[in-house]
């Protein structure tokens, strides 16, 4: 359709791609959608080409319905058709952002550069599913395919010349039914596991885990915009480890010292135990400020690292979220002490620098 | 798209049929109409064109696209209609809605049709349009092949930022008109003098005043000359004929002003045309057509396009009980100076001298007026009273819009304002040759509300795109009167005395 062409120019300015001279022309403004007894907003960008034009603020206007002077009609009556920039109070009613999470990770690809990544080979497994296509002379009533039963009926009566057209009753035998019938269909399956590991000592403060947590919001979003089945395991740690579950991975604070082998061997373990290399693709980020225990456990990560690790993963990255105290000398001995491909280091100093964080462990496609 | 329009199903061949023919019998007079249904997303889509789905690429149908998709995904609104101003009349009904809702629409579109047809605003736009817009389309696309979809696109952009710099009455001017004789104006350059007397020379003529008529003639005789002679607020025709623009450019600037033209009578008369389709859905349905199985479902969306919301006034409420509201009162012969100068609100209101003109003066409304003057002309005190109109101002003290007054005149004031040259600010090109360089100088004829800066800024340097010269703009800001200039490189601001050019 030739609409598609247009609309996809259109988003392609809104989200930066084309046209710089344009971008800054986008508003956001927002349509506020009742549902149930919230309201959602969606966005609905707006490209307002300059003109001239008379400056909005506080007009007034006509309006129509009930009221004494003096009594209020709300923020801005003129907002809704996007004209203006958005108001600065953030008002009572924006709940949710309508963008679903297969559109986000789209964006997020675009916006990166993100390559689709490719499953290794041996991994796939086939997943067998029932899907209704087929047809068969026996089922439970509950699956009796309506059409095809009248239609063999039909059928009958025309042959057997008990039909009248003008008086088209069609009664359907017990031979006539038709069921809709299950098939097994095969489909590769990719299955794949992230781990996410946190260090949280005394010294990663709110702001180091807030980063933490937006980071692998969107690195979850992407992958799992990549792979069919995805599975999360959340392991924090201080000098011991363990698993947790999501909420907890967000919100513990925890304090004391830092032996980050203990993360990686509970990860081996996990990965050993449940997790197959030939059946799962798998991914496992580590964040943490950098400032481990002493250098006999960062020598002991090392060699977990090279011995049970690596080789069993897809991907093994790395965060360092910058902290006032942490000395943030682990990165440092990653990058010396060890040289693989799926191993990735990057280092966070503040939330800006989440983007081009998740680029650097996502860029490669792997 | 397909050229050829599908017949419509049965059903509702039929009952365009009987709604035709009724709409004849009220007295309707509508062009031939070409009814075609469609899915909401070919729906959105020809919405999003404009109703021409044949219109040149651009991303801002794509933007309209997306708005109207998400509005209907979430529930928010649907386009039940749509209806081209052409010979014939193209319209468009949604394929989900009921047939009692498609009905309804088609009363609705016959209406439209009618005012289309009959209203005197609309007697210059060009009732070939879709093939026009085609035209336009595809003369743009072989732009395009030539010289990229950045380029032109860039160019399209251009042009749209100086799209209102129209003159909504340009289209009744006749450009033909001989030119007066010149020997006359020749002539004009002493005053002329009464004859007399010589004694009474210094009373007939006195020489103040002789001096007077001279700096008149020459004050008069410099305009003459100057470039444009008179200012033109049609801007974006002077750009076409004097901007040193390549031959691609001047096409494709004609064509977004031929589309801007074509769409005034309708921003004109939103109001009134949306009330008289209203007015004629509403009397067609339910003196005629309504079963009363489909009364609540036929309820339901009539109410929907008369709700209102706070701040909002709709225009399709408004038009619909203004034409209620005169009906009446030329029925009842409610009007003219006894009635006005009654104070006796009984008396008012019982008020009948038989007079059974209400559908006589209906149809020369439709005719004559358009927005403003409908306002202007028909809105009384009572119909404000009645129909609890307000106007909102914003209170600094509380952060918000209050309802300010219930005067009617104020409300009146106001709502006419608004009007006014679609709510758009006049500007108009009082020189073509400023200080002899070739710079093109605008002048905003203020009205009380200040431009928006920064987009003043970029439109001024668009401008420069078009003119290849500085261009700048007189206006006033905080008060004050102040020169805005762009020479395509930079923008600069300066304060002014006073103006050297009227409007």
């Amino acid at each position: 359709m030739k609409i598609e062409q247009d609309h996809g120019r259109f988003r392609q300015i809104v989200r930066g791609r084309i046209k710089d001279n344009l971008k800054r022309y986008v508003t956001q403004a927002d349509m506020l959608v009742p549902k149930g007894r919230d309201v959602v907003t969606v966005p609905i960008p707006q490209i307002n080409l300059p003109r001239f034009r008379f400056s909005a603020r506080r007009q007034g206007g006509v309006g129509q319905g009930e009221g004494e002077p003096g009594q209020p009609i709300g923020q801005d009556p003129q907002q809704g058709d996007g004209q203006q920039q958005a108001g600065n109070a953030p008002g009572e009613h924006a709940i949710e952002v309508d963008v679903s999470l297969a559109e986000m990770a789209a964006i997020l690809g675009e916006a990166l550069e993100l390559p689709n990544i490719e499953p290794r080979g041996r991994k796939n497994l086939k997943s067998k599913h029932d899907k209704y296509t087929g047809i068969s002379k026996a089922g439970p009533d509950s699956l009796r395919h309506f059409k095809r039963t009248f239609k063999r009926a039909l059928r009958r009566q025309i042959m057997s010349g008990s039909y009248d057209g003008g008086a088209p009753v069609v009664v359907p035998t017990s031979e006539d039914r038709r069921f809709r019938a299950p098939r097994v269909v095969e489909s590769p399956q990719n299955n794949a596991v992230i781990l996410y590991l946190m260090d949280v000592s005394g010294s990663m403060g709110d702001e180091q885990k807030e980063i933490v947590r937006i980071e692998s919001f969107w690195i979850d979003t992407w992958l799992r915009s990549q792979y069919k089945g995805l599975d999360t395991r959340f392991v924090i740690h201080d000098v011991v480890a363990r698993e947790v579950d999501r909420e907890t991975f967000f919100h513990v604070r925890e304090s004391g010292g830092t032996a980050i082998s203990s993360a990686y061997k509970l990860t081996a373990e996990l990965l050993e135990s449940e997790y197959p290399s030939d059946q799962w693709n798998v991914y496992v980020f580590h964040f943490s400020d950098g400032d481990n225990w002493s250098v006999d456990d960062t020598k002991e990560c090392l060699a977990l690292l090279q011995q049970r690790l690596l080789s069993r993963v897809n991907l093994f990255a790395y965060g360092q979220v910058a902290s006032p105290y942490g000395s943030g000398q682990f990165i440092k001995d990653l990058r010396q002490g060890l040289r693989a491909d799926n191993l990735i280091t990057s280092a966070i100093e503040s939330r800006d620098g989440i983007y081009d964080s998740i680029k650097q462990f996502l860029g490669k496609g792997m | 798209m397909p050229k050829l329009e599908p017949p419509l199903p049965a059903r509702l061949e039929e009952a365009r049929r009987e709604i035709e023919a009724i709409a004849r019998g009220c007295g309707l007079d509508a062009f031939p109409t070409v009814f075609s249904v469609l899915d909401y997303k070919q729906m959105n889509q020809v919405a999003a064109y404009g109703g021409f789905p044949t219109r040149y690429p651009h991303w801002r149908f794509g933007m309209e696209y997306d708005r109207l998709s998400k509005s209907y995904s979430f529930g928010m609104h649907r386009i039940y209609e749509m209806v081209v101003n052409n010979d014939p009349c193209y319209a468009y009904l949604l394929e989900s809605n009921a047939d009692v809702i498609n009905k309804l629409v088609m009363a609705h579109v016959y209406g439209h049709s009618d005012f289309f047809k009959n209203n005197l605003w609309f007697a210059e736009t060009n009732r070939r349009m879709i093939d026009e817009m085609a035209n336009h389309g595809t003369r743009i696309r072989r732009h395009v092949d030539r010289f990229g979809l950045e380029t032109v696109e860039t160019f399209v952009d251009t042009c749209l930022s100086v799209e209102n710099l129209i003159d909504p009455h340009a289209q009744f001017f006749r450009r033909d008109r001989p030119v007066e004789d010149e020997g006359d104006a020749k002539a004009m350059t002493e005053p002329s003098r009464l004859p007399g007397k010589s004694y009474m020379e210094p009373y007939l003529n006195p020489p103040e005043f002789l001096e007077q008529q001279k700096e008149r003639l020459a004050e008069m005789q410099r305009r003459e000359k100057g470039f444009p002679a008179h200012p033109q607020k049609d801007v974006l025709r002077f750009v076409l004929e004097h901007a040193p623009l390549e031959q691609w450019q001047q096409d494709v600037l004609a064509c977004v002003r031929d589309e801007a033209y074509y769409f005034v009578p309708q921003r004109q008369t939103k109001i009134m045309n949306e009330g008289w389709a209203t007015y004629w859905h509403s009397r067609i349905m339910t003196e005629s057509v309504l079963e009363a199985e489909d009364l609540i479902d036929y309820a339901e969306v009539h109410s929907g396009t008369l709700a209102t919301a706070p701040g909002q006034i709709n225009p399709y409420k408004i038009g619909v009980e203004l034409y209620r509201d005169i009906k009446d009162r030329w029925d009842r012969g409610a009007h003219g100076l006894e009635y006005e100068t009654c104070d006796d609100p009984e008396r008012r209101r019982r008020w009948n001298t038989g007079a059974k003109k209400g559908t006589e003066k209906l149809f020369e409304v439709r005719r004559l007026h358009s927005d403003i003057t409908f306002i202007e002309s028909f809105m009384t005190e009572d119909f404000c009273t009645e129909q609890k109109l307000y106007t909102y101002e914003f209170n600094p003290r509380t952060g918000q819009y209050e309802i300010a007054s219930r005067d009617w005149r104020l409300v009146k004031e106001k709502l006419v304002a608004s009007l006014t040259n679609f709510g758009e600010p006049e500007i108009y090109v009082v020189e073509g040759n400023y200080q002899n360089r070739g710079e093109l100088y605008l002048k905003h004829r203020f009205t009380g509300t200040e431009l928006r800066h920064d987009h003043a800024v970029d439109t001024l340097r668009n401008l420069c795109v078009l003119w290849r010269r500085p261009v700048r703009l007189e206006t006033v800001i905080d008060g004050k009167l102040r020169l805005l200039g762009h020479d395509g490189r930079e923008f600069r601001e300066q304060a002014l005395e006073r103006s050297d050019y009227e409007i």
